[in-house]
Order: C-alpha cells, then structure tokens, then sequence
C-alpha cells in the first residue's frame, strides 16, 4: 500500500477480484468519480504537469541546463527576488544562481518520463509474464510465480540501490532498475485475473472455434482481464517515480547533468542549514502533488471498481 | 507440518544460495577496487602485493568460491575501507538501525490502530474519509523530503531538535542505545517519526479495512443481537478478528523498513547499516555491501518464515500443506 513497497501477499489484491466488463453500470460508477472534487483536483493537476513538461521549452523562463543562462552573481536568492537584468525569481534560485522554478519545471519533466516509460515497460513484461502463466499452467507457471514471488520479497528500494551501484547512474540505468523490481507486481495480478478469466465460456467458445492458443491469449483473456491491471498502473507510476526520486536522492539515480526532482532536492540539502530552504522544498512540493494526485486518483479507481461495494 | 516446514526450511536455503551468486556477480563488476583503494603514489610492487592480499587477482569464480566457503563460517571478508571485517563492522551499526525500525513499528501500530479502527467502525462518515485520504497523503510524500522538512522546522527555525547524530548513548547488555537518555530520544525523534509516517498510514488502511469488513459479519451481528456492548464486540470480536493480517504485515514491515532506514538515516546522518551501505557503495567497498545484502537476505527468509508459521499458529484455517 505504500508508494513504493507491496506487502500484501495473498495472490489476489482486494483490488478487483474480477475484472468489470464495460456495463453502463461501470461508466456510470466512472462518470460519477470524475465529479468527485478530490478526483477532479487530481486529475487538473496532473494535467497540468503532462502539459507543462509537452510545451516546456515554450514556458520556463531559463534553460537550466545551459550554463551561460544564468550567473552565480544570482546565487541563493530566496523566492519572489530580481535577478541582476530584472528577471524575477519566483521560486528562488540555486547554489549556481539557476532560476528554481524552470529548474523544477524541467525536473518534472525527467521524472515524469521515467515514471511514464518504465512503468509501460515494467506492465508489458509483467502483462505477458502473468498471462503466459496463467494460460500455459504446469511447470512453467510454477517457475514463473516462484521468480514472481522472489522478487516480490524484496523491498524495492533495496533491489533497486543494489542493481545500481552495480551498473552505474543514468536515465536508461534507472529505468532498467523500476522495470526490473516492478513487473512481478503486473505479473501476479495478470496471472490471477486471467486464471479466473479463462474459466469463462466465451473463452472455452473461442477454443472450440479452433483459435490458437496466442490469439485466445492476447484477443480474448487479455482484453477482459485488463482493468486489475490499469488501476494497478496508476498506483505504480506513483511508485516509480518515487523510486527514481529516491534514488537519485541517495546518489545513484540520474546523473547531474539531467536533474530530476530527487536530485534538485538533494542538491539544496547542503544549504538547508544555512536557511535556503527553497531550494529543496519547493522540489519536493512538485514531487509531492504529482505522486499524491496518481495516488489519489488510483485509491478512488480501485475502490469504486471494486465489486464488492457495488 | 514437519512436511512443509522442511520445503520451507530448502526453499529458504535455495534463496540465500542464489542471492548469493547474483549479489557476488553484481558487486564484482563494480568500478575496479584496485584503483580506489591503493594509493596512487604506491610503487608497482606495493600494488600487487595488496592485489594479492586481497584475492582480487583470481578468477571470478575461484574468488566466489572461496567467498561462499567463507561465508559459511561467518567470515563475509574485511572491508577494504575500515579494515576490520564486514560482518562486525555492520553488526557494530546494527543495533542503531535495529532502535530505530522497532522504535517506528511501535509507533506506527500504538497509534495506527486504534485510528483505523475508529475510521473502520465509522465507515463512509465524513472524518472517516479525511483519515482514509490524509493516509494517502501519509504514504505519499517522499521520506527523503519529508525528513528534510522535519529538519528544517524543528531543526533550523525552531531549534527544538537536533539535526543529525545519535547523541548521547547507555549501554545495555554491552549494546549502545539512544531511548535511555533525554539526549538520545530527542535525536531519535525526527527520524522515528520520520520511518513512521508511511507505516502509520498502512496501519490505518489495513485496521479500517479489516475493521469495516468485520462489522457486517455474523458473528458480530450475533453478538450484537446477544445483547454483548458495543466495547466488548469491538475489544473481543472485531479486533481479535483483523489482529492477524495486522501482525502478518507487521512482520513483513519489518524486514522492509530496514530497508527503508537507508534513506531515513542518509538525511539524519545516523549511525546505521543502512547509512553504511549508502557509503559503502560509493566508497566501492565491496565486501561490506556483498555482507550487508546476504545478511538483510537472511533476515528477510527468516522473517517471512516466522511470519509464515505464525500466520498458520494464529489462524487455524491456514493449512500448511502446499504443493509445489
């Protein structure tokens, strides 16, 4: 339950314990979700950042990767202050004089991007994985559960860190990491929705029609088992993008030149005792809305496709 | 029973076997010790006789060998950095670490429980929501920001705590601990509360899932119509009831938030295990991390064992037996 770790063992989440058909029932219960105030918030809110990072280099008003963009003339300078030609800083600036605000506005973007690719990434593997699984049954089933369980049994932090002092920091490196503690997670949850799919007649139907094993697979229980696995997905680019900003945090995420929020963070923790607070609290705030809305938005998804409240 | 406690006994032993590998294989390929740790100025001769001192001249697989035999006996190398051996040197960080996650689980469950059964017996009403989305926000915040604004309120303006440290220590049975002075307690609250949050979020959710779930079941509906009072059904019934997979996750959270401490005490500076991996790993010293992961392994099997057992123990329902 919390963003980055998954203790609950028992196979099948509280989540869905059978995936919802597309009834008006169902878009009814979504229609009335989206009206809710704290879901609407949310939701405003991630489309926010989505389009700021699409139209960034039109919004920020510095580049802060460009290093004869701003002056270590403006250096610290506390939130709302003038720079030396009458820029004004919003959010303050950092230790080289870099405007925070576009510092962030570009950060987000990183995060966002790594949140987004490998949590895609880790749902295909974990997708695929769950289904083969649950479709092929027997020995290979027992396997691929037992690699699901013991990767599972790992916190994620802790693979992740690992795998990294390993293989070195980097934007790809970073990803490889989510991907390679987070698609277990896809996997059970696919495997046990589509084990209770298959059961179905319209699947024993598509058998007798003579459809090969792949196309009953990936045409018929995928499709139907998928909705276990997007409310899932929510969650979990939360996740991921706490992850990375934790990594990056402790040293061996992203590398200085591509800063994501843990980074900039982590870069104003040298100044927090001088009082320069901004540069690592107002980071933080972005990384905080931006996983608080998917959280948010993830808890109402589950609980109102969960079967058992309707 | 004996059955099963065997597979899990082998299976247990077959995990610690392959993190083992996979962990030697990893922590082998990072940067090249050799570099880092001898002194530049060193003459060619000085180079090799510590390259030979410390194995690193043999193939991988020899060195993993002789890793794994040592291993065995307790003997996980000596760290390149402290020279004394790895083991010792986190079992010496690990009653820090040990203090501070026993100290938040406690937390966490005093206070966490009784919320969420306040919230779960509430259901729907509207203080029982804001708990249920402030949980969210609880599990939401990233800990590394969060421990640096605690910092920064009651550290830098407020002046009330320190920042960083353990302060001052008792010994109790030979072991150095915090929660017995003033001192040491004032050092041990932000970072406590800071490894708390999340769990104290968890807490709530599972206690009020729990707890709202068991309402409408027929033995509470029984005891109501038996006339029982309403304190008795909730003390006798309902949380007797949810106690289970509360102490399940409780001790799954345990292996976890040792984990989880590395960034708690990366921000407060504390003495830990988790404080020494971070180190270790840009330090590059390798037989400190490779002991640091086979331990928290270890830890991790055994927890997941007793928690299995215990599960069985608590709840008859459980059968045991499983098949492979």
């Amino acid at each position: 339950m919390d963003s980055i770790r998954s203790p609950r063992k028992d196979d099948e989440p509280v989540a869905v314990r059978q995936p919802l058909t597309d009834t008006p029932q169902r878009r009814a219960m979504l229609g009335k979700l989206k009206r809710r105030p704290s879901v609407k918030a949310s939701l405003i809110a991630l489309l926010v950042i989505t389009l700021t990072g699409l139209c960034l280099p039109f919004l920020a008003q510095q580049d802060p990767y460009d290093l004869t963009a701003f002056s270590v003339m403006d250096n610290r300078l506390p939130p709302m202050s003038e720079s030396f030609d009458g820029m004004v800083f919003w959010l303050g600036t950092d230790g080289q004089g870099r405007d925070m605000l576009s510092a962030i506005l570009y950060g987000m973007r990183i995060s966002l991007l790594v949140g987004l690719v490998s949590t895609a990434l880790a749902l295909i593997i974990g997708v695929s994985v769950g289904l083969v699984a649950a479709v092929l049954g027997g020995r290979i089933e027992a396997m691929l559960m037992r690699l699901v369980d013991f990767v599972l049994g790992f916190p994620s932090i802790l693979v992740a860190l690992v795998l990294l002092a390993m293989i070195g920091r980097g934007v790809d490196k970073v990803i490889l990491a989510i991907v390679m503690v987070q698609w277990a997670n896809y996997a059970r949850i696919m495997r046990s929705s589509a084990l209770s799919e298959r059961r179905k007649e319209y699947v024993e139907a598509a058998h007798n029609l003579g459809f090969g094993t792949g196309r009953v697979m990936f045409r018929h229980i995928m499709p139907n088992s998928l909705s276990a696995v997007l409310v899932l997905a929510t969650v979990q680019i939360a996740s991921a993008i706490t992850l990375e900003a934790t990594l990056s945090f402790l040293g061996v995420g992203v590398p200085v030149t591509e800063p994501s929020l843990g980074l900039l963070v982590a870069n104003g923790f040298d100044y927090l005792m001088s009082g320069a607070y901004w540069i690592s609290f107002y980071p933080g705030i972005a990384l905080l809305i931006l996983i608080f809305s998917l959280n948010l938005v993830g808890d109402r998804l589950r609980t109102a496709l969960d079967p058992k409240r309707s | 029973m004996l059955l099963y406690t065997l597979q899990r006994l082998l299976q247990s032993v077959a995990v610690l076997f392959a993190v083992s590998i996979a962990v030697f294989l990893a922590v082998y390929s990072v940067g090249n010790p050799v570099d880092l740790l001898i002194n530049p100025e060193a003459t060619q001769a000085e180079r090799a006789a510590m390259i030979s001192k410390m194995g690193l001249d043999r193939p991988v697989w020899a060195q993993y060998l002789t890793f794994l035999g040592n291993a065995l006996q307790g003997d996980m190398g000596v760290s390149f950095v402290h020279g004394i051996p790895a083991l010792e040197l986190i079992f010496s960080r690990m009653p820090a670490t040990f203090e501070l996650v026993v100290l938040a689980l406690l937390l966490a469950s005093v206070v966490g429980i009784p919320i969420g059964l306040w919230v779960g017996l509430r259901d729907g009403s509207r203080g029982a929501r804001a708990v249920m989305t402030g949980s969210i926000l609880g599990y939401s915040i990233p800990s590394f920001w969060k421990g640096m604004v605690l910092i920064l309120v009651f550290a830098v303006w407020l002046n009330w705590l320190p920042a960083s440290g353990r302060g001052d220590t008792v010994s109790l049975l030979g072991v150095p601990f915090s929660f017995l002075t003033l001192d040491g307690l004032s050092h041990l609250a932000m970072p406590v509360i800071n490894l708390a949050i999340p769990n104290l979020a968890l807490m709530i959710r599972l206690t009020a899932a729990g707890a709202s779930e068991a309402v409408h079941q027929d033995y509470v509906l029984f005891a109501r119509a038996k006339g029982v009072r309403s304190k008795r059904i909730v003390r006798r019934h309902i949380l007797r009831n949810i106690l289970i997979p509360i102490i399940t996750v409780l001790g799954v959270e345990f292996g976890a938030l040792i984990a989880f401490s590395t960034i708690t005490e990366t921000v407060f500076a504390w003495p830990g295990m988790g404080k020494l991996l971070i180190t270790s790993i840009y330090q590059l010293d390798r037989p400190v991390v490779v002991a640091y992961v086979m331990l928290i392994t270890f830890i991790f099997v055994v927890v997941n064992l007793l928690v299995d057992f215990a599960y069985a123990a608590l709840d008859p329902r459980v059968k045991l037996v499983e098949s492979m």
